[in-house]
């Protein structure tokens, strides 16, 4: 593995919440272009784990590099111009604005419009306003929620919930996206159709993916890779199929099911 | 072709407002003239707490500070500098202060610029607060100012403020005023800025997660409401001719608070009807402070009773309906031209 083709890095990155070590001595090494998989039973410490990636929490010990460049003492937006972009375990969307208006927002950090531009009509303002629109909207028909653009966000029924906040992640125009359960609470068929979607945004948008995942089929079916987290500390990490077979991880996590399968 | 029918009925609502005022300056009383000014005023200083507290989600009570400083440095300014010599008889006002003059326009840009500096600068440390911390934390800021106003009778001439100040706050200047701050937080809240401080209104953590500098965007926000805020109470201070620092009491930031609340936390239009709605109530419930006597039975005046009852209904509102008159919702031409069409239709069918 060459340095040109990590997109994400860490380096021991271990994060203590008073005497609760959330993670242990965290180090991975993520491929560009490759979609990644993080999981682990709860409270094993990946959602702290996104949290750490993505500025939310600086981390104790430990580094975090993307692209080479140390983001260990950057906060989420400076995470996120550095070309990061994530969703939530629950959604976070903005849930009193419209579904065009969400991915506008997410717009901001690429082309920011300040606010002595904002009073004339016509002007720098007006026209950063138009293209921010128009992203915005591309970005919808690409998610295909662009007939909803009206719409109040909180308004939307659940799957396309999820997709409007990945949509506004990829309006920060980024070269990473973590995302947090993203089929949490959806049926097998959504969640296929999820897995068509994320492929489909990586090969678009040219991304790595990393997400963490508690469905087992969209894990092992769109994975390239996989890190299992237990108690705050890595035990498995390999291809979908190593990590089926290893044992520390049927007892960790996949529990007797997955040993009866086996 | 709405945006240009939009920018027609617009400019119609400005003619037909102008039309008015000219009328109401022709017809009307003092009294009632008087009104019509505090209308324009209040409405200027409600559309200023709402972008603070309504658009951007702080809750900031520092209004009546922000209010003090606008009036008294334009006061200042255009203060005739033989008046200045008669009213500071405590201490004469120190050097610069005591010649110049400038411009009613230029002295009451230079109040909310004042102001805006003064929010700038407490924004830094102060907005790091969230919810109610930043409420109290403002409160004490505008405290602090009164305070010292009352005690810095180099400058303000203490408890005994500031007296004969030209009347040059008519009509025109403050519905001026006031049109150009509805228009400006009106552009400014639409637009995608006006997005970004709606996101961290709604969701803080998610907007940081966008990219979103939110520290910067929520000083920029407060600033620009101080801003108008020392707008409102340059005029203000005009208007009455006379200033002192007891003027400045949380009273007058719970005033503005009332209006914002009643007519929609996040609402410009809603802003508007509440403030000529409770400026004008504010007024017309005098009534209620006088002597009352009904057959044999005296009730004497209770000075105060407006506040009762518009404490009461501000209860009310929260109780039984927490969003205001307007709710998050606007009043837009092309609302009204639906409702208008829509019922045509009902009447044909």
């Amino acid at each position: 593995m060459t340095e040109r083709e990590t997109a994400l890095e860490t380096q021991g990155v271990t994060m203590r919440f008073g005497g609760l070590t959330a993670l242990h001595d965290f180090s991975i090494r993520v491929h560009r272009g490759s979609i990644v998989g993080l999981i682990g039973p709860n409270g094993a410490g990946k959602t702290t784990c996104f949290n750490v990636m993505t500025g939310f929490y600086r981390p104790t010990e430990g580094k975090v590099l993307f692209e080479g460049r140390d983001l260990t003492a950057k906060g989420p937006h400076e995470v996120c111009r550095e070309g990061i972009a994530r969703t939530f375990q629950n959604i976070r969307l903005f849930s009193n604005e419209t579904v065009l208006q969400n991915v506008m927002i997410g717009c901001h950090v690429r082309t920011p419009l300040n606010w002595w531009e904002t009073p004339l009509p016509f002007g720098v303002g007006a026209k950063k306003e138009k293209e921010i629109r128009e992203k915005a909207y591309h970005l919808l028909e690409e998610v295909e929620l662009a007939h909803l653009a009206d719409e109040c966000a909180a308004s939307l029924p659940y799957g396309a919930q999820r997709r409007l906040e990945i949509a506004r992640a990829l309006a920060t125009e980024p070269r990473f996206l973590l995302l947090d359960e993203p089929a949490a609470g959806m049926n097998p068929q959504e969640s296929q159709k999820l897995m068509a979607f994320i492929r489909h945004i990586r090969e678009r948008f040219n991304l790595t993916v990393m997400f963490i995942e508690h469905d087992m089929k969209v894990v092992m079916g769109v994975c390239e890779y996989i890190w299992v987290l237990d108690y705050g500390v890595l035990i498995a990490e390999g291809a979908p199929k190593e990590i089926q077979a290893d044992p520390r991880v049927i007892e960790a996590y996949l529990g007797e099911e997955a040993v009866a399968d086996a | 072709m709405y945006e240009s029918r939009t920018k027609r009925l617009n400019v119609a609502a400005v003619a037909l407002l102008g039309f008015f005022l000219w009328w109401a300056q022709g017809n009307l009383d003092g009294y009632k003239i008087q009104i019509l000014n505090l209308v324009a005023i209040n409405i200027i200083l409600a559309l200023s707490l709402n972008l603070i507290y309504g658009f951007t989600g702080l809750f900031s009570l520092g209004h009546a500070g922000f209010m003090a400083i606008g009036a008294y440095v334009s006061s200042l300014l255009i203060l005739p500098a033989a008046q200045k010599e008669m009213i500071f008889l405590l201490e004469p006002l120190v050097w610069p202060l005591s010649v110049l003059q400038a411009p009613f326009f230029v002295a009451v840009l230079a109040g909310g610029v004042a102001a805006a500096l003064f929010g700038l600068l407490i924004s830094l440390p102060v907005l790091r607060l969230g919810g109610d911390y930043l409420g109290i934390a403002t409160l004490g800021f505008a405290e602090i100012v009164r305070v010292v106003a009352n005690n810095l009778s180099g400058i303000t001439n203490g408890a005994l403020g500031l007296k004969g100040i030209p009347n040059h706050a008519n009509i025109w200047w403050n519905y001026g005023w006031c049109l150009f701050t509805l228009y400006f937080i009106a552009r400014l809240v639409n637009s995608n800025f006006g997005n970004v401080l709606k996101a961290i209104r709604d969701d803080e953590t998610a907007a940081r997660a966008m990219g979103i500098d939110v520290l910067r965007c929520k000083v920029v926000s407060f600033s620009i409401g101080a801003f108008f805020a020392g707008v409102g109470g340059a005029l203000m201070a005009s208007l009455l001719t006379t200033i002192d620092p007891k003027m400045f009491l949380f009273l007058l930031t719970f005033n503005v608070l009332m209006i914002v609340v009643a007519g929609g936390l996040g609402s410009l239009s809603g802003t508007v009807i509440a403030g000529v709605v409770i400026t004008v109530l504010l007024e017309w419930l005098r009534f209620v402070e006088n002597p009352v006597t009904i057959g044999s039975f005296h009730i004497p005046g209770i000075p105060g009773m407006r506040m009762v009852i518009f404490s009461m209904a501000l209860l009310f509102i929260i109780l039984f309906r927490r969003e205001g008159i307007m709710g998050m919702r606007e009043i837009t031409w092309n609302g009204i031209i639906g409702v208008c069409r829509r019922k045509g239709e009902k009447d044909r069918d």
